[in-house]
This record gives structure tokens, sequence and C-alpha cells, in this order.
């Protein structure tokens, strides 16, 4: 897996963010190592679009989100936005862009300011860009709240505490379309939540994204989630990129041997489905400090082979919109299986 | 098929059974009142098998497993019912009894591996306490069982994470070694609390299967307590699903999902997304929040979020029983899949249409 390259990127004229090569290392205390936290990562995401990013803890996918929106800045590589590159600017025109960038973080509660109310939550990115007059930005609050499916009436005047988690996402989702951004980014926005509350918030960004005419990156570990809401899916593994594709292409062909693993790990809510047919990974993810040479999954693959080792394996395309990093891609509907139990063996 | 036996009914099987659970309550004196955190649960459970109780977070599903494990605090706990192990009641068990039972009888691996395994202790010395403790073996035999533990929960190089501290290992490493631990003096029942939620899916998925084989090798009965159904449907025996501190419904793993009844456990299976449906389909959510455990509704509980609900759910609290499939139970007036709950959920149906002004769709 986990291969460089650019051949699933789209014409940059049709584009609304394009990211080329994305490189974010981490130096480890004053030892000299680096922890490798996404290297090589290239993505775009067309207007109206969802792309969602999925990958297990230690993937990169946080980090990149974090990184498109420079907090902090890439070690390397592009960010395009809006005909300017984000990692290059600095200071006051690097701020000016913030309002276009938003962000809506994973844990619900620690993300708001306790000791400010709502309406302040909600008002504070209106307020330092001015935008309106009093009046409308207050008209602007309870529009949100009311979006958002909160009583401003009631709740406007309360703070984070007296909130349940899935409320305290919704004030988030407000305080992030405040601005009229162009992009919004989603860090695990429903991992915190339950399953209820998740389909409650799933479901209202997608009306938001209806209504304000939204851009979103949707970065998540649950597969199934990230399938309800996007349009383009990259996969990643220990800071690179596995496949890209259409969530109902990738889903139901996936080429890469990570993807079909990750697919397969996924408890079903059917009895009829055993667990033991089903195809478990073993072993865990390496150390970003000293990833594994050539491709990064080699260590993990069922289906790995001497050149995995030395060479790593570059994106290219392998079906209409599906693009894969790998030597030894999986055929459609070739299950790992087989595979596996011939490495065991 | 274990059984699972309302706490009405009498079991002609209550002396097989390993754990027996008979109208459990506890409750937590707060400052706003009494928050009814379990409010009557019964289940029985059989050697070598396996309950999953299933519920959202606040539904009380961990405050039970702590209640039956004894952890909960003496002070400002009001605990009620009766809890039998073997035929003997340990539900007022004091600290000398329950330091028995602990280990020897009944074990518990935490979910957050994180937090939950001493981080100034080696590993070993976490294992081999309870040995040393509980079976009085000596520093030797602790050793080696410590050693076979780790191999047989599937840790390489065993003999060096003895001499390692948990900051030195992986989040799915450190759960295998609280299984270890928890497996160390051959429990006859183990609970796990969510064991996998702090964990990557690949690295769940060796876990769960872990717990699996290990259950069969040992014949040791299992609760596994989860908020996935998922995690559950291929690997209980019986689903106990609870909302707001209550059983809504009991039944063989297969029956639950081939005829759900609860309209909540419908709910809950429906708003999680599927791997098959396509992408930006809306999902069916539950609207609404739990109730306030402080001052729970008089009906039935779920009534205030239930699509099938009527006048007689918000009066009246429906109890959980038998109904037409023997080990199916549920806890409600108009279940789903039956006559009376059709017609519930078009009533509600035609009433909402109604209450939609004319052209504002």
């Amino acid at each position: 897996m986990a291969g460089s390259g650019n051949a699933h990127l789209r014409d940059p004229n049709t584009v609304l963010l394009r990211v080329e090569n994305l490189v974010v290392e981490f130096p480890v205390g004053r030892s000299g190592l680096k922890v490798n936290a996404v290297t090589n990562i290239s993505l775009d995401v067309k207007e109206g679009e969802t792309l969602g990013l999925v990958g297990e803890s230690g993937c990169g996918k946080s980090t990149t989100g974090k990184a498109i929106m420079q907090l902090p800045a890439p070690t390397g590589g592009k960010v395009l936005f809006d005909d300017k590159d984000l990692a290059a600017l600095k200071g006051e025109d690097l701020r000016v862009m913030r309002p276009k960038l938003q962000m809506i973080f994973q844990d619900p509660i620690s993300s708001l300011n306790p000791r400010r109310k709502v309406e302040d939550i909600i008002a504070e990115g209106l307020n330092i860009w001015k935008i309106g007059t009093e009046a409308e930005r207050e008209a602007k609050v309870n529009e949100l709240m009311d979006a958002v499916g909160l009583d401003p009436e009631l709740q406007r005047g309360k703070r984070p505490h007296q909130f349940s988690g899935g409320q305290c996402q919704r004030i988030s989702i407000a305080r992030a379309v405040a601005t009229d951004p162009k992009l919004i980014i989603c860090d695990e926005p429903v991992s915190a939540l339950d399953v209820s509350v998740q389909a409650q918030i799933l479901n209202l960004l997608e009306e938001m994204k209806v209504r304000y005419g939204l851009t979103l990156i949707f970065i998540a570990h649950d597969l199934a989630v990230v399938k309800n809401v996007s349009d383009r899916v990259v996969v990643m593994y220990l800071g690179k990129m596995c496949e890209v594709g259409q969530p109902e292409q990738l889903y139901a062909n996936p080429r890469h041997p990570y993807t079909a693993a990750l697919l397969s790990a996924i408890p079903v809510p059917d009895p009829s489905i055993k667990p033991s047919e089903r195809m478990t990974l073993g072993g865990e993810i390496p150390s970003p400090v000293s990833p594994p040479s050539g491709c990064r999954f080699r260590t993990r693959c069922p289906r790995a082979e001497a050149k995995c080792a030395e060479d790593e394996p570059q994106v290219r395309e392998v079906a209409p919109e599906q693009f894969v990093a790998c030597h030894f891609p999986l055929e459609p509907g070739e299950s790992l299986t087989k595979s596996v139990e011939a490495f065991t063996a | 098929m274990s059984e699972v036996h309302g706490g009405t009914g009498d079991n002609p099987q209550q002396g097989e059974a390993l754990i027996a659970l008979r109208d459990v309550t506890t409750y937590f004196k707060t400052p706003r009142g009494l928050v009814r955190a379990v409010d009557g649960v019964s289940f029985t459970l059989d050697r070598g098998k396996t309950l999953g109780i299933v519920g959202e977070s606040g539904c009380g599903k961990s405050v039970l497993s702590k209640s039956v494990m004894g952890l909960l605090p003496k002070r400002n706990v009001v605990r009620g019912g009766s809890i039998t192990f073997e035929g003997r009641e340990i539900g007022k068990a004091g600290p000398n009894e329950l330091r028995e039972l602990w280990g020897n009888q009944m074990a518990m691996v935490f979910q957050d591996p994180m937090t939950a395994l001493n981080p100034v202790m080696r590993t070993g010395k976490q294992i081999t306490e309870s040995l040393r403790h509980n079976l009085g073996v000596t520093k030797e035999f602790a050793n080696e069982t410590a050693l076979q533990l780790l191999t047989s929960v599937g840790i390489p190089e065993p003999e060096r994470r003895l001499r390692q501290y948990p900051f030195e290992m992986s989040g799915g490493m450190r759960q295998r070694v609280m299984i270890a631990i928890a497996l160390a003096c051959g429990p006859k029942l183990l609970f796990a609390d969510e064991p996998t939620t702090a964990l990557d899916v690949t690295v769940q998925a060796q876990i769960l299967d872990l717990l699996d084989a290990q259950q069969a090798e040992r014949f040791m009965a299992m609760i596994l307590v989860t908020h996935d159904l998922g995690v559950v449907a291929g690997r209980a025996d019986d689903i106990m699903v609870m909302y707001a501190g209550q059983a809504v419904e009991k039944a063989p793993t297969r029956t639950l999902f081939a005829q759900m009844r609860h309209p909540y456990t419908e709910a809950l299976l429906k708003s999680i997304p599927k791997l098959d449906q396509p992408s930006h389909m809306r999902l069916d959510a539950i609207s609404g929040r739990p109730p306030d455990l402080v001052h729970p509704p008089s009906g039935c509980r779920f009534a205030a979020r239930c699509p099938y609900a009527q006048e007689r759910c918000r009066q009246e609290a429906p109890p959980l029983v038998v109904h037409d499939t023997p080990g199916h139970e549920y806890a409600c007036w108009f279940p789903v899949g039956t006559p009376e709950g059709a017609e519930a959920l078009a009533k509600n149906q035609a009433a909402a249409i109604a209450a939609t002004p004319a052209g504002g769709h």
C-alpha cells in the first residue's frame, strides 16, 4: 500500500481544494528521529462534494485534515485553495483565508468554551470579521440555531455543560457554518456519539450541506459512516494512500488488500454471518517513526512479496475512477481469504 | 442455547444456572435526587454461554455489570434485588467474600486498556498478583503461568513483555494483557465491558476472536457489554437490550434479529449506517434523547421517542414477559411486526400527516 503519486487527481480547474504531496513530520524529542505522520498524500475535492478520509488510528487522517487547515502548517507539499497555496501563506494573508475553511472536531464538549454562552460561541466568527450589523448577526445566530435543531429562544443563553454531546455537536456545526465557509473539515464528528444520535448528526450534516452549499472533508474510522456521507473515499494506512474511489465501487470491489481487510473486520449486525468465516488481519500498525520500506502495509499484507519491500507502489487507475497503490491488487470479486490461507500455511 | 428467563416466572433449571439476577436495582443518591441507573433487571446465564447486553450510553449496562461484580462504592448507592452465583447470594457480599470471588469465580475486562492497568507495575507482576493471592502458588509457578497466559492471548515475545510496563505496549497489546489478567485464575464468568470500543476495527476483530476462543476452551460464561449490535450479532447466544435502566427485550440472538419486537431494538438497528446501503441515504435517526433517570416517565420509558407510542404507553409501563416464542421476552404494548403494532404505527403516521400544515412538506 501505501503509495504515493498523483494519478487520481482531477483537472485543477474543476476542483475547490487540491493537496499535492503533503508531508507532515514531527520531531521525537531531541533524538533526531521523526514521526512520519503523513508522507506524500495527494487529494482533491470538487465543490459540493464530500471526500471521506478513512483509516485506523495513526494512519494520518486527522493530521492531514489539520495540515490542510494549517494547524500546524505541513512540513512539505502544497495545499491549493482558491488559487492560493495555503502552505506558503503567512500572517494576515493566511488569516483572511480562515473564514472560508472551518473545522468540526471529534469531542463536541471539549471543543466548546465552557464559560461562554451558546450565542457567543456561534457568533464569534461573525464578530471577529464584523460581518453585518449587530441586529443582522443576532438574526444569523437565530437562523443557524434553528437550522441545526436548537431552539434559539430557550437555548441561546445556555452554556455548553447544559447540553448533551449530540447537542454540543450541533452547536459546533452552527459555529462552523456561521462565517459562510466554502470547505468544512469534519474530524471524526460522530465518533463520540451514540448510534441513535450519530444518525441525527449525519442527517443534519447532509441537510446543512445542501442548505449552505458546503463542501466537506469527512474524516472517520468507521467505513459505514464514511460510505453514508461520501462521494469519494480515500483509504489511508500509516501516512500513505491505499485506495481512492467512489464509495459504491470501492466497497463492492475493494482492490487494495488493506481495504478488503478493513471491510471484512467490521462487525455486521447479522447473526447469520459467523465472525470466524471472515478474515482477520494479524499484527498491528508498525511505528511511524521507522515505517517499513517500500509498501508500508507489507508487514501485515497476506499478498506481500519481495518486490513490496523494495519498491513503493504508485497510485494507478485499475478501473474507471478507482485508483490503488499496490503491486498486487485484488481482482474484482476476488476474496482475500485464499491468500490468507496461503500466507499462514 | 441458554435460557433467558424473566424475573417473574418459575425457573425449573435454577439449580443449573451459573448466575441469576432477579429484579436487580441500583440507584445513586445525588443532589438532584435518586438516579435510577438500573431499575429491575433479571436474567440467568448458564455455563459456557454468552449473554450480550446492548444499549446506548446511560442505559445502565455498565452499572449493571459493576453491580454484579460488587465494584460500586457503598456510599450513596442503593442496591436491591438478588444476585445468585452458583446458588449463592452475592448481592450483599462483603469485601472479604468479594475478594474470594474476584479472579477465581468472576473476572472483568474493562473498556479502556490505557487506564485499567497499573502504569507503575510491570505487566508480569500484574498478572501474577492474583495467582499468588488467590491460588497461593509459588513465585516460579506463577511466572510460568503468566508466560503461558501471554502466549495463549497471542502476545509475541512473552518473556520480554512480562518485564515491560503498560506504556511500552500498544492498545491492542494492553487489552490482551488485561484479558490474560482476567483469565489468570480460571474464572467461571467473564465480564467484558465494551472490550473493543477503544480499539481499531482490525484489532477489534482479533480481540473478539481471542475472547471467543478462550471462552470455548475454558467453558466459561461471558457477559459481553457493548453499544454495537454488530459486535454481539455473531458471538452472543442471547441478547438483552437495555434502555433507560431497564431491559426492554431479551431473546436468543437469531430470534432477536429475525423477529425483533421492541420498537427501540428496531430503531437502534435502523439507525446504524450499513455497508450495503447506498451513499447519502437518509438514516432513520431516533429523535429526542433518553429520559432523565431521576424522574423517569410513569409509562413506557421509550414512549416519548417511539413511533408506535399510543396513549396507553404513556400511562402504563409494559411488563417484560414472554409472548409467542419461548425465551423471547419484550416489554411493549404495541410490538413491531404484530397487528397491534402495525395499527398503532399507522395511526401515528396518519396523525403526523394531519398535523403537518397544508402545503408544507
